[in-house]
């Protein structure tokens, strides 16, 4: 069995400026914090960011939004980091917002084979903009592309040595969407226990999906 | 009574016994204190769960449950945790009764702001598009007026969240109903009368031929 279980060192000497990534948690509950916070000390640059939200400035991807990481911000949510909104009228950070169920089924789409939804969110402001329109049994619907990344940051509460993921309560938010979305996964976890340990009528998400893990230490 | 008490309990008495509902951050949170005796509500978290219970007492909190706005919460029995994928599957595919929510504006078509405010505040939309378009019945809950301006208007001058999705709009002067015809005045606040309320309005109000008078009780 290939060994997924590395350092954080390693983990993060794998992400490189310019990079795509997708970051799990919502308000930085499911958010990987050790693996943020190297990336922070490492200071790459020039990425680009997928996640549900910007987190606090003290908080999940938040601090490498204040370090100024992002050339762009892909979220649906920005309201709890200042920081965030400056650097956007700045001109520093390119923001898209996308509305969160439609961020979601996007990158469910990425990691599921699907080139796209057609959706009724967002018909009639600024989200349908440039975007095309169907009417499907009378109702106008929006259609909505798939996003992938390089590279996904997970938070798991329990993780074999397979991969295997348990979240605990809220923490599953966008975490196992953004397992099958990414070329390059990574799973910082709570607890590391060995294969078996879970029953598998309890894995939340598959290890197939994981390439490295991280942490365990809580 | 304070004013957000007024709505809160109006509001809370729209809601029908077996309803699954979204409540937004803010007024529409304070929304399940007021749930009538004998009616059981089922609430829907965007970030991830149905069952979502009080607040936890203090020294009680979990971070690992959190709600929408990234507070610690508390999820009562039969309740479900779930990814953000199936969480606006819920949300778009009609199973949510209602849905409350603030508003910076909204409209006689029944169109709602309540996400931007050009160059100036752009906390992003969150779950709040899919949840308008998905959820039954919009209930927009706020303040009449925002520092004496009306929030009620001919129509809206901000980004739109969605296009003609609003149902009913309660506040501590009035609950009006969206209708085809237009916002139709069916009940005044506990200490309002017809005239305050076209007064802090501006859009053309149908005053009901039942107009009621709101209880609220202490």
């Amino acid at each position: 069995m290939k060994n997924k279980i590395i350092s954080i060192k390693e983990a993060v000497d794998k992400i490189k400026d310019g990079m795509t990534i997708m970051v799990g948690g919502f308000l930085a509950n499911g958010s990987p914090e050790n693996i943020i916070d190297a990336l922070v000390e490492k200071n790459v640059k020039d990425l680009t960011l997928i996640c549900n939200d910007t987190g606090f400035p003290d908080k999940g991807v938040g601090k490498m939004v204040v370090n100024k990481q992002f050339k762009k911000i892909i979220a649906s949510h920005i309201g709890t980091n200042r920081e965030t909104g400056n650097q956007m009228n700045s001109g520093e950070t390119e923001v898209v917002l996308v509305p969160q169920g439609t961020l979601a089924e996007r990158v469910r789409c990425g990691g599921n084979g699907l080139g796209g939804f057609y959706t009724p969110t967002g018909v009639g402001t600024e989200v349908a903009e440039g975007k095309e329109v169907k009417i499907i049994n009378g109702k106008e619907y929006l259609f909505e592309t798939p996003l992938r990344a390089d590279v996904a940051l997970l938070k798991a509460s329990v993780v074999d040595k397979k991969g295997n993921m348990i979240f605990n309560k809220t923490m599953k938010n966008f975490n196992p969407l953004m397992a099958t979305a990414a070329d390059l996964v990574i799973v910082e976890a709570d607890k590391i226990v060995e294969v078996g340990e879970i029953d598998p009528e309890h894995v939340m998400c598959s290890g197939i999906f994981v390439d490295y893990i991280v942490g365990g230490e809580k | 009574m304070d004013a957000k008490v007024v709505i809160a309990k109006r509001v809370a008495q729209l809601l029908k016994d077996g309803d699954v509902v979204n409540l937004g951050i803010g007024l529409p949170t304070m929304v399940s204190n007021y749930i009538p005796e004998g009616i059981d509500i089922t609430f829907q978290s965007e970030n991830g769960f149905l069952g979502l219970g009080p607040a936890p007492a203090e020294g009680e909190e979990d971070w690992e449950l959190v709600n929408a706005g990234g507070m610690p919460s508390t999820i009562l029995p039969g309740g479900m945790f779930f990814d953000s994928a199936t969480s606006f599957g819920i949300i778009r595919g009609g199973h949510v009764d209602a849905t409350v929510l603030g508003a910076m504006e909204v409209d006689e078509k029944g169109n709602l702001a309540n996400y931007k405010i050009p160059g100036k505040l752009v906390p992003g939309m969150g779950g709040a598009m899919d949840l308008v378009v998905g959820a039954k019945t919009v209930i927009v809950a706020m303040q009449h007026t925002q520092k004496g301006k009306p929030k009620i208007l001919k129509q809206c001058t901000l980004p739109l969240t969605a296009k003609g999705e609003v149902n009913y709009i309660v506040t501590e002067m009035a609950l009006i109903r969206v209708t085809e015809e237009g916002l139709v005045l069916e009940e005044l606040g506990p200490e309002a009368t017809v005239e305050d309320v076209v007064a802090a309005t501006d859009a053309n109000l149908i005053i009901s031929p039942n107009l009621k008078r709101f209880g609220v009780e202490e």
